[in-house]
């Protein structure tokens, strides 16, 4: 039994219920349910973010310059990105550009985002999926030694380094704090790696806690301030001058040589730390290829980092642009934000209220108005879920689809739609990746190809940072020194009404926010975040979203320790935060698995 | 409580959403502190938000740390509770008390895993009332406790031997920790 659903998945729910809440190490709180057949695999997968947004509640009636600073509150990690999109939404409606070396710094701002969000996702947030930190205490420092150094030329590599650090460890675990390492299923046999490889990913995971500090100085230094850094439509809020004597906070040779250097330790950390760790760790999990779900089908990219400013079409992007549908790698097709058809909004299995809720809505014209109520096979009360019932509303995440399909987004999405494309900066790093660990093609539509994308990805945006940071200096050499536009500064001289949209690629997939303005202040505004596409409920025509489906046909060691589903809902780094709100002031606490 | 030598590096942390109602209390605490008082060189007021990792280094650079929060400690809305040191809540086993999706408790522990963790841990919490207004203000009786709350840390700094001066006039709009009309104030006077 079970149904078909048009995406090509078979759901049966008639097995034993798993629900695991909250799904922990992400930023948000979220909740799976699953149904088990008797060999403990994966037959039906239930996902559901047990919060609500609306930004446009808060933002109506806004000045739409100041629409960034809300945003930039909305999540406590994409905080960048969705200042960006949203001043691109307010120049895109406004007809606003933005100088050459405004861009340059966008650029910079945006891939250091990218790179802080990887390295601290990997290893702070997903690491311990893959590797047993207890494990790491009965490692063999020399052994480790000998195997950090075979896989890399990184100087931290000594027995004496490893000893040091298993000593700390040891003691950090005996105190009874496992702090950051706490909610591990420690033992567990879906743990594979050696306790060398656990010994040198913990001393990567301290090594990483460490550098991404210097990484989020980039944005202090152009965003004047960190953690909350500046944005301005029109430009970017930092004057350049190269001579040092001018405006305090202002951009010099000084501030720009620090930033070089900081950018030289990232592509070092990314090509001697991160991406070695993943091949390896990969290497012992090269036969647990589930995860997939439909990212070797259905893929979307909206594109970022423009080589030149103002130019916001496919052939301008350095990060791709465009759609894969059913698996079709030889056609990337076209993706319009301003076509009422492509992007739409569903919540026939979502908590909101749409007067007919068989059609979606295009963000323009998207209403958030919530409406609670659980479906008639729900178990327990509308306070306290026991057992949703996904054949009613189950999530506070709308459904987006583009042409009414189910789309993934993020690092893998990306670098499909690249390698698609045929990019050799794209393409080459897989194949390698792949030939290294002597995998074939398909594999990298699963859990794995999904973390290493993000590494490869990470790669690939510290040299641009480099090109950029180059690109930047070059251009004031040259002697323009203009970071932002102030001719449609003031509101008189905007129309009466506009529209716009603005997009980004954020760390975790595709990100655009659509504005609507009147009389100069907000009309409407609808933000559709990656974890919507990632993590939405099903559609009116029964598509599972990319979480449910990474889930279905995965085999579980132990139902009781869900580190599979931990595994793979992990390696799409959602972020609840901002797709969402909390809806018990219970707190988070550790997660809960019931088995039904 | 022994003073604070002269060049101990002293942070005042405020963290929280502002979009989230009483989730705001400690941004919204720290906010108003920095309007009103004046400090010494060696304190660094912060508005931390909801930042979760990004602010290990700020804790790492300071000797002492000062954090307002709201806290879940199932207590009646708006009660204020001080807690030094250990009681600092920063082993995670059990039920967590901060409300953020990232528990600042995992950031103290992160930078304890360094090594360098404030040897002096204060937190000021408040207990919500409302955590699922988006989009709305504090509820008056959080509001009416941001006051009380100041009170508490110059207490606390002064037990430091910090001496924090109130200024003449507070800050002018333009000056303040935020700004871009989610200054508290103008976050505020959002229609209903």
């Amino acid at each position: 039994m079970g149904i078909q659903t048009p995406n090509g998945f078979n759901l049966d729910n008639s097995g034993k219920r798993i629900v695991v809440d909250p799904v922990t190490r992400i930023e948000g709180h979220m909740r799976v349910e699953v149904n088990v057949d008797a060999d403990n695999v994966i037959r039906n997968a239930v996902s559901t973010g047990t919060m609500w947004r609306g930004i446009e509640v808060i933002l109506k009636n806004r000045d739409p310059r100041d629409a960034w600073a809300f945003t930039e509150r909305i999540c406590g990690v994409c905080t960048g990105t969705h200042a960006l999109t949203s001043v691109r939404a307010v120049e895109n409606a406004l007809g606003i550009t933005i100088p050459e070396n405004a861009n340059s710094i966008r650029n910079l701002m945006q891939l250091a985002l990218q790179v802080h969000d990887h390295v601290v996702h990997f290893y702070h947030l997903h690491a311990l999926d893959w590797v047993d930190v207890v494990s790491a205490l009965s490692a063999d420092p020399r052994a480790t030694s000998t195997l950090a150094q075979s896989i890399s030329s990184w100087p931290l590599s000594s027995p004496g380094y490893f000893k040091d650090l298993q000593t700390r460890l040891k003691k950090f675990v005996e105190s009874g704090q496992l702090g950051p390492f706490k909610n591990g299923y420690w033992g567990s046999k879906a743990y594979r790696l050696p306790p060398e490889a656990n010994l040198m990913a913990v001393a990567h995971y301290l090594e990483a806690l460490d550098f991404q500090k210097e990484i989020v100085k980039i944005h202090t230094i152009f965003g004047g301030k960190n953690p909350h850094p500046n944005w301005l439509v029109g430009g970017v809020p930092c004057p350049i001058n190269v001579d040092g004597t001018g405006a305090v906070g202002a951009i010099n040779m000084e501030r720009l040589n620090l930033i070089s250097s900081i950018i030289d330790r990232i592509m070092e950390f990314n090509e001697m730390v991160y991406l070695p760790d993943v091949a390896a760790i990969g290497s012992f999990y090269k036969d647990w290829l589930y995860g997939g779900g439909i990212s070797g089908q259905n893929v979307l990219a909206y594109g970022d980092v423009p080589e030149h400013a103002n130019d916001y079409s496919a052939k301008n992007l350095k990060l791709p642009r465009g759609a894969i549908i059913n698996g079709n790698l030889s056609e990337v097709l076209p993706v319009d934000h301003a076509n009422p058809d492509e992007i739409q909004e569903f919540v026939v299995h979502s908590w909101y209220k749409y007067p007919d809720e068989t059609k979606g809505l295009h963000p323009w014209d998207g209403i958030t108005e919530p409406n609670y109520e659980l479906g008639p096979n729900a178990k327990g009360t509308k306070t306290a879920i026991e057992q949703l019932d996904e054949g009613g509303k189950y999530s506070w995440i709308k459904a987006p689809r583009w042409k009414g399909h189910a789309m993934e987004v993020g690092p893998l999405a990306r670098w499909v739609v690249g390698y698609a494309q045929n990019k050799a900066e794209f393409k080459d790093p897989v194949d390698k990746f792949l030939k290294d660990l002597d995998l074939p093609m398909s594999a990298l539509f699963s859990t794995l190809g999904r973390t290493a994308a993000r590494a490869l990805e990470s790669v690939w945006a510290g040299r641009q940072m480099r090109y950029f940071q180059d690109k930047l200096v070059a251009n004031i050499k040259a002697g323009d020194s203009s970071t932002a536009n102030v001719d449609k500064w003031k509101p008189e001289s905007w129309p009466k009404e506009a529209k716009g949209f603005g997009f980004t690629e954020a760390p975790r997939g595709a990100l655009a926010h659509w504005i609507k303005i009147k009389e100069t202040k907000i009309d409407n505004y609808q933000c559709v975040v990656p974890t919507t596409w990632n993590g939405s409920p099903r559609d009116p025509q029964g598509n599972i979203g990319a979480f449910e489906a990474s889930l279905m046909n995965t085999p579980m060691v132990n139902p009781e320790q869900p580190l599979e589903i931990l595994r793979t809902i992990h390696s799409f780094d959602p972020c609840l935060a901002c797709s969402t709100h909390v809806m018990s002031p219970d707190g988070q606490e550790l997660a809960k698995v019931k088995v039904r | 409580m022994l003073n604070a030598p002269n060049d101990d590096h002293i942070l005042v942390l405020g963290i929280g959403n502002i979009l989230w109602a009483d989730e705001g209390f400690g941004v919204r605490a720290v906010e108003d502190f920095h309007r009103r008082y004046a400090v010494p060189d060696n304190v660094t007021i912060l508005d931390g938000g909801t930042q979760g990792l990004y602010l290990v280094n700020y804790l790492e650079d300071a000797d002492r740390l000062l954090v307002f929060d709201a806290i879940d400690y199932g207590l009646p809305p708006g009660k204020l509770k001080l807690v030094r040191g250990d009681e600092v809540p920063r082993f995670t086993g059990a039920k967590k008390m901060s409300l953020h999706q990232t528990g600042f408790q995992e950031v103290i522990s992160a930078a304890d895993l360094l090594g360098r963790c404030p040897k002096h841990l204060v937190l000021i919490g408040c207990q919500p009332l409302d955590l699922e207004d988006w989009g709305g203000p504090l509820t008056a009786s959080v509001r009416d406790q941001i006051a009380p709350a100041i009170e508490l840390a110059c207490k606390v700094l002064a037990e430091w031997g910090i001496e924090v001066k109130l200024r003449d006039t507070p800050l002018a709009d333009s000056e303040r920790l935020l700004a871009n009309d989610i200054d508290h104030a103008s976050y505020e006077m959002r229609p209903a």
